[in-house]
């Protein structure tokens, strides 16, 4: 990828980042920050592609690759799990309960 | 060729996907629906992943993925409720683990990479396993495996020379055409001490302030490595996460009446403050 191409997508995306959450209440800030960490579990697609690209003759590249993909799948799943539960929480103990809580 | 344009038109949806998932996340009303839509952008990215030319060890992959995947999945189900915030720093840990593993492989097959793409390499791996072993001492503090802040001697000192050196060995390796197994090694080990050494002396109340600079902190290794293999959709989640991971941080350590320059170095100047 050309180097100053990179560099403006780097650019775009930290704006991006920045505003998409910039008006985002208290309550949701461990919730964001979970969800934010699922996001980041894209890592698995970088790591699958490292791993198939790993010479398979080469064991140490192997266990590299397989310790990354597990890592990212793990950190994918673990991320979405407990966000929809956080998030799922919240949502009944708003509707059923009626502000009980 | 068809097929990689396939691929890289998926990535491109997935990576508009997860910027709309997470401006959903940001409002109440929303919320559920976006980290809904993310996971589906996540599962299509993983499967459309599959169609890269020329991937080897597809049966390895799937292995990972399905245990990986699975141990997350059930330990998530399972956890308690009140126990979130350490399952949170684990799989950020995790993810941070993801990226160095990425740079490993990079450094081990020797592929040859220009300047810039090499100090990345570098960068992401760094961050990446400062946030692996980071998240797991915070893990550790939470679940109370670790109930005292740990301090060292002179901590201000060791924080400034295990820096230097991981800087150091990290940009040798990276700018070296054939980088030995031997400096590889030492360049992780140093990273992975200089994250256990950052986050041992933080006391567990300010912990969701690291995890969620950690958490940025493992945005900003995926986008690098996202330059690093030329994947745009790991650039764009990456570095997305990675600047509204920082603000959410502030935005958290304000919310806590704590400005983050004390959360981080308190113990710093608790320390010097012993000394004088």
């Amino acid at each position: 990828m050309d180097g100053f191409t990179a560099l403006y997508i780097f650019m775009l995306a930290a704006f991006t980042g920045y505003e998409v959450i910039s008006r985002v209440p208290v309550i949701l800030h461990t919730p964001l920050m979970s969800g934010s960490n699922f996001v980041h579990g894209v890592v698995l697609i970088g790591a699958m592609v490292a791993l198939g690209h790993a010479d398979p003759e080469d064991p140490v590249q192997l266990a590299i690759g397989f310790v990354a993909v597990f890592l990212g799948a793990a950190n994918a799943a673990g991320g979405y799990i407990v966000t929809e539960r956080m998030l799922g929480m919240f949502k009944a103990g708003g509707r059923k309960q009626g502000g009980a809580q | 060729m068809t097929s990689n344009w396939f691929v890289n038109m998926a990535y491109f949806v997935v990576a508009v996907v997860f910027i709309l998932g997470l401006k959903a996340m940001a409002s109440p009303v929303s919320a559920r629906r976006g980290i809904v839509w993310a996971g589906f952008a996540m599962v299509g990215a993983t499967v459309v992943t599959f169609f890269t030319p020329g991937l080897h060890n597809v049966g390895l992959m799937v292995l990972a993925i399905v245990l990986g995947g699975g141990v997350a999945w059930y330990s998530g189900k399972i956890v308690k409720m009140t126990d979130m915030p350490q399952m949170v720093a684990i799989y950020n840990g995790m993810g941070g683990g993801a990226a160095a593993g990425i740079a490993a492989i990079e450094l081990v097959r020797g592929v040859p990479h220009d300047g810039v793409t090499s100090t990345l390499l570098a960068l992401g791996a760094i961050i990446g396993a400062v946030a692996f072993s980071g998240s797991c001492v915070a893990f550790a503090k939470l679940q109370g495996l670790m109930t005292k802040a740990i301090r060292l001697r002179a901590q201000n000192n060791v924080n400034f020379f295990l820096t230097l050196a991981t800087f150091g060995v990290g940009l040798t390796v990276a700018y070296a055409d054939a980088p030995g197994g031997f400096e590889i090694f030492l360049f992780f080990a140093l990273a992975l001490a200089l994250g256990v050494v950052l986050v041992m002396p933080i006391g567990g109340a300010d912990m969701p302030v690291v995890i969620s600079l950690l958490n940025a902190f493992t945005g900003l290794a995926v986008g690098f490595k996202g330059f690093v293999i030329g994947n745009p959709a790991l650039i764009v989640a990456g570095i997305v996460v990675g600047a509204s991971g920082m603000l959410l941080t502030q935005l958290m350590a304000k919310a806590m009446n704590r400005p983050i320059r004390n959360i981080i170095f308190t113990p710093l100047t608790g320390a010097a403050a012993e000394g004088g």
